[in-house]
């Protein structure tokens, strides 16, 4: 069986897997990361977004022997070590951005992403077509948009902390 | 999914020996289309040749009046390439209406092309645009490139390396998006070229297609309004649970429209 070496959240591990195995099985079945979520399985919903060597993508279209020597950061990875939020995290909690929550890992994940990819900042609209990969069907989107867009503020460095939602 | 084995070559000669050892291998290039392909058994490859690992199958350069984009160039790294974006902007903004963002941060311009789905974006610039398929044996001209759905010129064993795109006086693509699979019901692109003007549809037949017609009037006068009126035949085209043969070819004349305009 092939052998993987890869650093999820910064931590090294070296894993037995199948040619077939799918990196988000890696991360759920075989390293108990269970952050990321299995929706579709067939690439359109975005609930297994992680990071690949900094760049979002779906956990279930991906092997894990693609990933080998790469550098994966899940859900768990975000927040430090004392427990503080990454701001993306503290803007979902903030404009609760959620509701049953099964989404909502791929969307932080997904959105952080989006967020650098775009250092000039993005307008509602670009935000909304940015998450195309992302399906919510619980919140109608509107709170994970006004969460995404204060939290760019916060992580492109023009404010140092969020706004105060909106009642 | 059935298992297989999994080999990574780095470099374009090793993976061609690869893929000609056996007929039942496949290369994986972004694996954005293969991998759902068997998922669903609809393939049973012994082994899968990943090209992730040739360098020289990666990037974007300009060389005179061509574009040449290497196979393994990512839609993100299209849509963001400085010299796409100067010389072929049209080229550079259908990347960006490819599939999602994490699609385009793993599928590639050849895994598109090699495949030629008759739902994918790129062919119909590689063919709108006269562009040169090059491949480890040899040079494929566009027109002699795609032969229908799933089907191209490629022999079994053969592997896409790179397409040339000649730079165009000005091109234009607009497509009609599936609201529910976001994947393509009709697009058009339009290239302005030095050896004439080219119009190809694609998404509404089981292939791309030049649409002559088109073609001849955007010569007489290059203006959205000479091919508003020009009707698409339905034969042939596809007819499905999102939308009739009909619906299609009504499709082709507003974006042709749209095209142009964006062409300018």
């Amino acid at each position: 069986m092939p052998q993987v070496t890869l650093t999820v959240n910064g931590k090294n591990s070296t894993v037995e897997v199948e040619g077939r195995t799918l990196l988000v099985e890696l991360l759920r079945e075989k390293l108990r990361l269970t952050g990321t979520h299995v929706g579709c399985d067939t690439s359109q919903c975005g609930a297994c977004v992680v990071h690949v060597d900094g760049e979002s993508v779906k956990a279930c279209t991906i092997l894990a022997v693609q990933v080998d020597g790469g550098q994966v950061t899940t859900i768990e990875g975000l927040a430090a070590a004392d427990g503080t939020l990454h701001p993306m995290q503290e803007a979902f909690r903030e404009y609760h951005a959620l509701q049953c929550g099964f989404c909502t890992p791929g969307m932080v994940m997904s959105a952080i992403d989006l967020v650098q990819k775009h250092p000039e900042g993005m307008s509602e609209r670009e935000i909304r077509e940015g998450l195309e990969g992302n399906l919510c069907r619980c919140t109608g989107y509107h709170n994970i948009v006004k969460a995404i867009a204060a939290a760019q503020d916060v992580m492109h460095g023009k404010r140092s902390e969020l706004a105060r939602a909106a009642e | 999914m059935y298992d297989f084995d999994y080999h990574k070559p780095s470099s374009v000669a090793d993976a061609v020996k690869l893929l000609s050892a056996d007929p039942d291998a496949r290369a994986i290039s972004g694996g954005q289309t293969l991998l759902p392909a068997l998922k669903h058994r609809l393939n049973r490859p012994t082994y899968l040749v990943d090209l992730s690992g040739i360098a020289e199958l990666r990037g974007v350069k300009r060389e005179g009046d061509k574009i040449t984009v290497g196979a393994m160039t990512r839609h993100i790294e299209v849509q963001n390439s400085p010299e796409v974006k100067s010389a072929i902007p049209a080229l550079a903004y259908m990347a960006t209406v490819i599939g999602d963002i994490q699609v385009r941060n793993r599928g590639t311009m050849g895994g598109s092309v090699a495949n030629n789905d008759p739902a994918a974006d790129y062919p119909s610039a590689v063919l709108g645009l006269g562009a040169t398929v090059v491949t480890d044996k040899r040079r494929i001209a566009a027109d002699d490139y795609f032969q229908g759905m799933f089907t191209t010129a490629l022999e079994p064993g053969e592997l896409l390396v790179a397409i040339e795109f000649p730079i165009p006086e000005k091109a234009g693509y607009a497509k009609m998006r599936n609201p529910a699979s976001r994947y393509v019901m009709a697009g058009v692109f339009v290239a302005k070229t030095k050896d004439g003007v080219r119009v190809v549809v694609n998404g509404a037949g089981p292939g791309v297609f030049r649409q002559t017609d088109m073609e001849q009037a955007l010569s007489a006068n290059w203006s959205p309004d000479a091919v508003a009126g020009i009707k698409q035949a339905s034969e042939g085209l596809n007819s499905d649970i999102h939308g009739s043969a009909e619906y299609r070819a009504h499709l082709v004349s507003v974006m042709a429209k749209r095209a142009v305009t964006d062409a300018g």
